[in-house]
């Protein structure tokens, strides 16, 4: 057999191997979620976290809280204070990864998890049965269970959808979907625009650009040049969020 | 077996049904008061949320997830042993076969009611079958739970079908009587029906063993196929249908030991079976001894950093005890108390099952739980207290199997007569496989 081997792939040839011929036929709905709209122009949001300018302020995590009426305990994305083993001290923000390979989406049993179109991993909470694999099969913990009822609001767009889950709908998960209901609009996510130390970048992958509100930078040589890491980059996943480091900690990825 | 034992046999098997004595309400009252107490807590949990439990952003997996498999394993070794000792002919079988059959369904009922009463949204159970991701584990658990559960239902009922006629026949009328004839599917015992009856419990127990060690495998892969240390392992599927079939013999031991109690059928089962079951026994906890050593040996020795914290917090650090606890007393002690031979055989069958028992449940704990608590992150610790909420539910569940074993045989015998008639008939119709083992060692 030709050609890398996808998980779709193994899947398949397991399936036809068992005799299970539906495994490949139910595949498409859980795998071909990427397919590029014609029309639009299509961007492919990453983004980039400058782990020399974080200071450890939290303030992108109250931002990303007011923008998505979190509670206090829902840290979409989440600053850790970092001590690793080489002695270093250094804070390190964690959002979604938005994977390209996530894990999260293919354990998924009804598919609540999906990719759109510009590769955000988006949660259907109208069909999450919230069984929570997902929250075991994400290896960066960036999944949020609503044990509790969750802050109420007045959604302006009517029902809470995917790309604006607000208020978050008690008994499904939630996580960080790069503020997608303000980037199809041209504004910031809300993390990025709430850091003073600009240190967090939105870009796109199909321009090779991102920016972080003050500069603008040409996304491929800022990561070549400053020697941008993925973490846990060997698991697989592809992250879409690079870190730049520059306290001297050991490098992840 | 002589005459009068077989009629004897037959008094004892039929005993249970339709009595209502003093001790019957008891248990029955005791165990259901416990199962209502769960329900209650289950009620309880549905209208507040999750967050009545101790289950966190961290540690989303619980209790629940735990009882889940450990219940279906319990299952297994059920129907496995009444599976196996049908396909090798054993002849001492014949009074051990119902109540296995009945407790693997017991369990399983108990078991797979567990993902539900995981589920943030139980309202929404339904999606599953409306929007199936067939890539997701999860999925492959529905499927074969499910299967698993119609075909050990099946397992129960055909050999039940003869006994349901004599039941029938034995009672004087009325409605219960048609429902007993209902059941029995006109069974008259023609060489006809007895060939396709046999065809057909041949069938099941060939297929419930396939199908038992892919319930298990499933469950296994739930937690093998996430990047989390120490779940991310290839032994894991073999790993958990040796449990599953371990904790499913001991809980055979013990509900054959009770029942052969209080239900006076000590004639029937005898020392000798607990014996092979305690053979079983041993040669399913050396088998899973030697996994663990192969999964830790091989995770421990290279020390991956995201292997490297389970394992620590599991041999020295916060989780010590309970591995320690379960690896001694719950795997090591059992396995001598029932290998040494003396006397006792039947006592310490059923103090080695209850230990086997009570450490699968601590293993159980010891896969789910620090496989979460452990820092994805590396920085944060989980941590996971169970709620009153969710040990009176565990509490309730566990109650359950013995109650609907009370009930069932309330109303069907507690061993096969047919079973055992057709046992006696064996040697003449074909040899068995191992005459030695299944007439001689007993003795």
């Amino acid at each position: 057999m030709a050609g890398p081997l996808t998980r779709r792939r193994l899947l398949g040839t397991l399936g036809g191997v068992g005799g299970t011929a539906l495994a490949a036929g139910w595949a498409p709905v859980a795998f071909s979620m990427t397919a590029p709209a014609a029309t639009k122009k299509t961007r492919q949001w990453a983004m980039v976290i400058d782990l020399r300018r974080c200071d450890g302020c939290k303030k992108c995590t109250q931002a990303c809280q007011e923008t998505h009426h979190l509670p206090q305990t829902f840290e979409w994305i989440k600053v850790f204070d970092v001590k690793d083993t080489s002695g270093a001290s250094y804070f390190m923000p964690r959002p979604c990864f938005q994977c390209e390979n996530a894990p999260c989406l293919r354990v998924c049993p009804v598919a609540a998890t999906f990719k759109d179109d510009e590769g955000m991993v988006l949660v259907d909470q109208d069909r999450c049965i919230g069984c929570r694999m997902c929250m075991a099969a994400c290896p960066y913990g960036a999944r949020y269970f609503n044990y509790n009822e969750p802050p109420q609001y007045d959604n302006p767009f009517g029902h809470p959808t995917p790309e604006f889950p607000v208020p978050q709908q008690k008994g499904t998960v939630g996580k960080c979907m790069f503020c997608v209901h303000r980037t199809e609009d041209g504004v910031l996510p809300a993390c990025v625009e709430a850091c003073g130390m600009n240190a967090l970048y939105i870009g796109d992958l199909v321009e090779d650009v991102a920016t972080n509100g003050v500069e603008t930078v040409r996304l491929s040589t800022f990561l070549k040049e400053n020697d941008a890491f993925r973490y846990k980059e060997e698991l697989g996943t592809g992250p879409r969020v690079w870190y730049i480091a520059g306290h001297g900690q050991l490098l992840e990825g | 077996m002589e005459r009068r034992a077989h009629e004897r046999y037959i008094e004892r098997a039929m005993w249970s049904i339709g009595r209502g004595d003093r001790n019957f309400w008891i248990a029955v009252l005791v165990l259901g008061a416990m199962v209502a107490a769960g329900i209650y807590a289950w009620v309880y949990q549905i209208q507040r949320g999750l967050w009545v439990t101790g289950l966190n952003q961290k540690v989303s997996w619980g209790f629940y997830i735990i009882n889940c498999v450990f219940f279906i394993g319990m299952s297994y070794g059920g129907a496995m042993t009444s599976a196996i000792l049908r396909l090798t002919n054993a002849k001492w079988r014949a009074p051990l076969t119902r109540l296995a059959e009945t407790t693997a369904v017991a369990a399983l009922l108990v078991g797979a009611v567990y993902p539900i009463i995981d589920m943030g949204r139980p309202d929404r159970f339904l999606n599953i079958v409306l929007y199936p991701q067939v890539g997701s584990p999860v999925v492959w658990d529905v499927v074969a739970i499910s299967t698993y559960m119609l075909a050990s239902l099946v397992f129960l009922y055909l050999p039940l079908i003869p006994d349901l006629a004599t039941t029938g026949a034995a009672l004087k009328g009325g409605k219960l009587q048609r429902i007993y004839q209902l059941l029995a599917l006109g069974w008259k015992g023609t060489p006809g029906q007895e060939r396709s009856l046999q065809r057909g419990i041949g069938i099941m127990a060939v297929l419930i063993i396939p199908l038992a060690v892919s319930v298990h495998s499933v469950l296994a892969w739930l937690f093998a196929v996430t990047a989390r240390g120490g779940w991310h392992s290839t032994i894991f599927a073999p790993l958990f249908v040796l449990a599953a079939m371990l904790s499913g013999v001991a809980a055979v031991i013990l509900v054959v030991a009770a029942f052969r109690k209080v239900y006076g059928l000590q004639e029937f089962i005898t020392a000798k079976h607990f014996r092979y079951l305690s053979y079983l026994l041993i040669a399913l906890g050396v088998g899973y001894l030697y996994f663990m050593v192969s999964e830790y040996l091989t995770e421990g020795y290279l020390l991956e950093a995201d292997t490297t914290p389970v394992l620590e917090a599991i041999f020295i650090g916060t989780y010590a005890p309970a591995f320690w606890t379960f690896t001694t007393v719950g795997l090591i002690l059992p396995l001598i108390l029932a290998a040494i031979p003396g006397r006792f055989p039947i006592g310490r069958a059923c103090l080695a099952s209850g230990l086997v028992i009570g450490g699968m449940w601590l293993k159980r704990f010891l896969i789910v739980v620090p496989g979460m608590a452990e820092p994805v992150m590396p920085w944060d610790w989980g941590r996971y207290a169970p709620t009153w909420v969710e040990i009176t539910i565990t509490i309730g569940s566990a109650a359950a199997i013995p109650l609907i074993l009370i009930i069932f045989f309330r109303f069907f015998p507690v061993m096969s007569v047919h079973e055992m008639e057709e046992v006696e008939h064996e040697p003449e119709r074909r040899p068995t496989l191992q005459p030695s083992f299944a007439e001689g060692a007993g003795k």
